[in-house]
């Protein structure tokens, strides 16, 4: 015989790569058994909430974008909502298709780098997106072509990709004339046809059976599929419960934060209930809306036919994590639609912007980030000071999901005889990218830390 | 090894990213370099970038580039091992190179800070200030800007490889301005604009969009901030307006620029 099992052991992995920001995780085993995952997130505190108080009720937009170099428009996009709802004006017409032609770009560019860079090299055996152009040298060229393509949306729109300039409370600083949105027409139709190559790549990959056991948050709009408004709506796990809708502003009340002593980032529950919000929510909640095109690019991939369902208000739903790169191609290529869409209707609005004047007041925004439901809320005083701000990010909110998948994933590894510190990593590591966390809202340094115990 | 390995090209210089409190955003500005990421990668091996690999190779690094400011007593201890491993060590954005947004707390009682954010402000560890990597350790380069722009990224880059000093201009954003051909916001309009006093990098975006710069490379190499704020007050700004102005991206380098006229960051010498 060999040496007895150690009664307790202790595993630390150093980090958790590709993805954005950097987090821990600390695994207790007893007796093959996975007692308790835990994400422990490290981001030291960046104090946003804290100093938007006394700043204007304009500087918000420039100010949280800077909580994430990955989705700053969402960011900005949310800020905007929450502002302009505190002091009664809503933005529509062209300066709203704007907003959501500029989402779009960051849609396509922030999920195109998740797929190409951070995700698919799980796929494919590779460690990143480096070794993957040795692999796939065509399909990387082919996703850089692409993710350029978002970016020189954002770029035309907001000036550069990251931490966009042209956004402001009320609409744009400057609007764009007609004109020059025509060369983006032409990027976009090559970027249909990559995104439709990358849908059909990504459907040929080899998908682990799992399933995350959570609600499903997205917002719902009317008649399109939900990017930069809409109502916060549930798909509970529980199949017996129906499908539930509530006001923005009731959101503190649902979605509860509360902090747990083991991360600086807040945890949440829906209703008392773990919930997951991004793509695999958006696709369950809204996926009947998405175009003609991208429903067909949907159905081939595999990922069902949300039309079936749509008579009873649920789409088709899919709950398995690893599968939401498909939805997120899925996505890209409704994105890419959208864009070239809006760029068609577009017309230059006689002002770049609608007058925001400050009051006294509470405002609640969300908009769908590219990782899911990003909430903000501002209170102002007269003078249209900031006195209270609430940031709720979507991986915050997904924490408690992907905790739980990553219980079950590692329960099932250990099952399987996969004990190793090499192999628990990789299966945990690939368990966090699958819900592609934007840890920076929140959040940083991975170290997996098991604690065994006999 | 015991069996015979055909002829290897020369060791490329190894490239470590490292990242403290930040965004990401100036890491991703990398990944944003399509057309010029698989030739990095040709010429310097990325050993250590966990934002973009999961092959995260221990150092020496020929060339750092570091992310985010210092702002828990783990980060203090880190950058300085980060420091021992690194042949360059460049700062890459404001967060690194002069504490970042994040700052803001240096100048406010973050005890307080911390019961605004946090009901249980004993679970977390922070220090009370931000503070760039440069008042750690010392520093090769800085790169400037909220984010960095991916051009001046390449350059330093290349001027790394070409084992010369980073050909970046330490002139005010106006430079830039004149250079784009844009009317003067200030001058046409009377917005209120802090291109006299920022560094250039960004190419002038904020006047081209129609808003005053708002400062987010920081300080210029020269700057006479005395003269700018009476035009400011002209333009509608009160003092306590023009103070967040300064004091937000960059507010340690703009205050350090109040309080002894000068940029509180310095160009230190280039690699090479």
């Amino acid at each position: 015989m060999s040496d007895p099992a150690p009664r307790y052991q202790e595993l630390r992995i150093p980090s958790l790569a590709r993805v954005e920001g950097e987090t821990a995780l600390h695994l207790r085993i007893h007796d093959g058994t996975v007692t308790e995952a835990r994400l422990k997130i490290y981001e030291p505190p960046r104090f946003f909430e804290a100093f938007l108080r006394g700043r204007a009720h304009t500087e918000p937009p420039d100010l949280t974008s800077r909580i994430c170099g990955i989705c700053p428009v969402a960011y900005q996009m949310s800020a905007c909502r929450a502002i302009e709802d505190a002091c009664g004006v809503v933005v529509d017409g062209q300066l709203a298709a704007l907003r959501r032609l500029l989402y779009c770009g960051e849609w396509i560019e922030s999920q195109t780098l998740h797929i190409h860079m951070l995700h698919a090299p799980d796929f494919l055996g590779e460690d990143d997106v480096i070794g993957l152009s040795r692999s796939y040298p065509e399909h990387v060229k082919r996703g850089l072509r692409l993710k350029q393509t978002g970016n020189a949306v954002v770029e035309l729109l907001g000036g550069r990709a990251i931490h966009p300039v042209n956004v402001r409370v009320g609409g744009f600083h400057r609007a764009p004339p007609r004109a020059e949105l025509r060369p983006l027409e032409e990027r976009l139709r090559t970027a249909l046809d990559d995104a439709w190559d990358t849908v059909r790549w990504v459907a040929g990959f080899e998908f682990p059976d799992a399933e995350c056991d959570a609600d499903l948050l997205a917002l719902a709009e009317e008649g399109t599929y939900a990017i930069e408004s809409g109502v916060p709506t549930v798909l509970p796990y529980d199949e017996t419960l129906p499908p539930y809708s509530f006001p923005l502003r009731d959101f503190t009340d649902h979605v509860a934060e509360e902090q747990v002593s083991h991360s600086t980032a807040l945890h949440s529950r829906l209703d008392g209930r773990r919930h997951l919000t991004g793509s695999l929510a958006r696709w369950a909640v809204s996926g009947y809306l998405l175009s003609p095109l991208a429903l067909e690019a949907a159905r081939e991939a595999g990922l069902g036919d949300p039309l079936s369902r749509a008579g009873v208000g649920r789409a088709e739903v899919c709950r398995n994590p690893y599968r939401s790169i498909l939805v997120r191609s899925v996505e890209v290529l409704y994105a890419v639609e959208e864009a070239l869409r809006i760029i068609a209707e577009y017309e230059r609005p006689a002002s770049p912007y609608v007058e925001v004047p400050a009051r006294a007041g509470i405002g609640h925004g969300a908009t769908e980030a590219p990782r899911g439901l990003l909430y903000h809320r501002y209170a102002f005083d007269g003078g249209g000071r900031v006195t209270d701000a609430r940031i709720v990010p979507p991986t915050a909110q997904n924490q408690g999901a992907i905790e739980e998948d990553l219980r079950r994933l590692v329960q099932a590894g250990l099952d399987r005889g996969e004990g190793s510190e090499a192999e628990l990593t990789r299966l945990c590591e690939r368990a966090v990218r699958n819900h592609d966390p934007c840890i920076s809202c929140s959040a940083h340094f991975l170290e997996l830390d098991i604690e065994r115990t006999h | 090894m015991s069996t015979p390995t055909p002829p290897q090209p020369p060791a490329r210089p190894r490239l470590g990213v490292f990242k403290f409190a930040s965004c990401d955003g100036c890491q991703l500005t990398l990944l944003d370099c399509e057309d010029e990421l698989l030739g990095i990668a040709a010429e310097l091996e990325i050993a250590h970038f966990l934002e973009a690999s999961s092959e995260a190779a221990p150092g020496p690094y020929d060339l750092v580039l570091v992310e985010g400011s210092v702002s828990t007593p783990e980060h203090v201890e880190r950058i300085r091992r980060i420091r021992a491993d690194a042949r360059h060590l460049v700062t890459i954005g404001a967060c690194a190179t002069a504490g970042g947004v994040q700052a803001l707390r240096n100048y406010a009682d973050v005890e307080g800070y911390l019961a605004t954010v946090y009901a249980r402000p004993d679970y977390i560890e922070t220090l009370a200030t931000s503070t760039p990597v440069s008042a750690h350790v010392p520093v090769d380069f800085e790169l400037r800007g909220c984010p960095i722009d991916r051009g001046q990224l390449v350059e330093v880059i290349t001027a790394f490889l070409a084992g010369r000093k980073p050909a970046i201009p330490n002139h005010s954003v106006c430079f830039a301005c004149k250079r784009r051909g844009n009317v003067c916001v200030t001058v046409a309009h009377g917005t209120p604009c802090l291109g006299p006093v920022t560094h250039a990098g960004c190419g002038a975006l904020c006047p081209t969009y129609g808003r005053g710069c708002y400062g987010c490379f920081g300080p210029a190499g020269t700057t006479n901030l005395p003269a700018l704020v009476p035009l400011m007050q002209r333009d509608g700004m009160s003092e306590e307006d023009i103070g967040r102005f300064l004091h937000t991206f960059n507010v340690t380098a703009f205050t350090a620029v109040e309080e002894q006229g000068q940029p509180g960051v310095t160009d230190a010498e280039g690699p090479g």
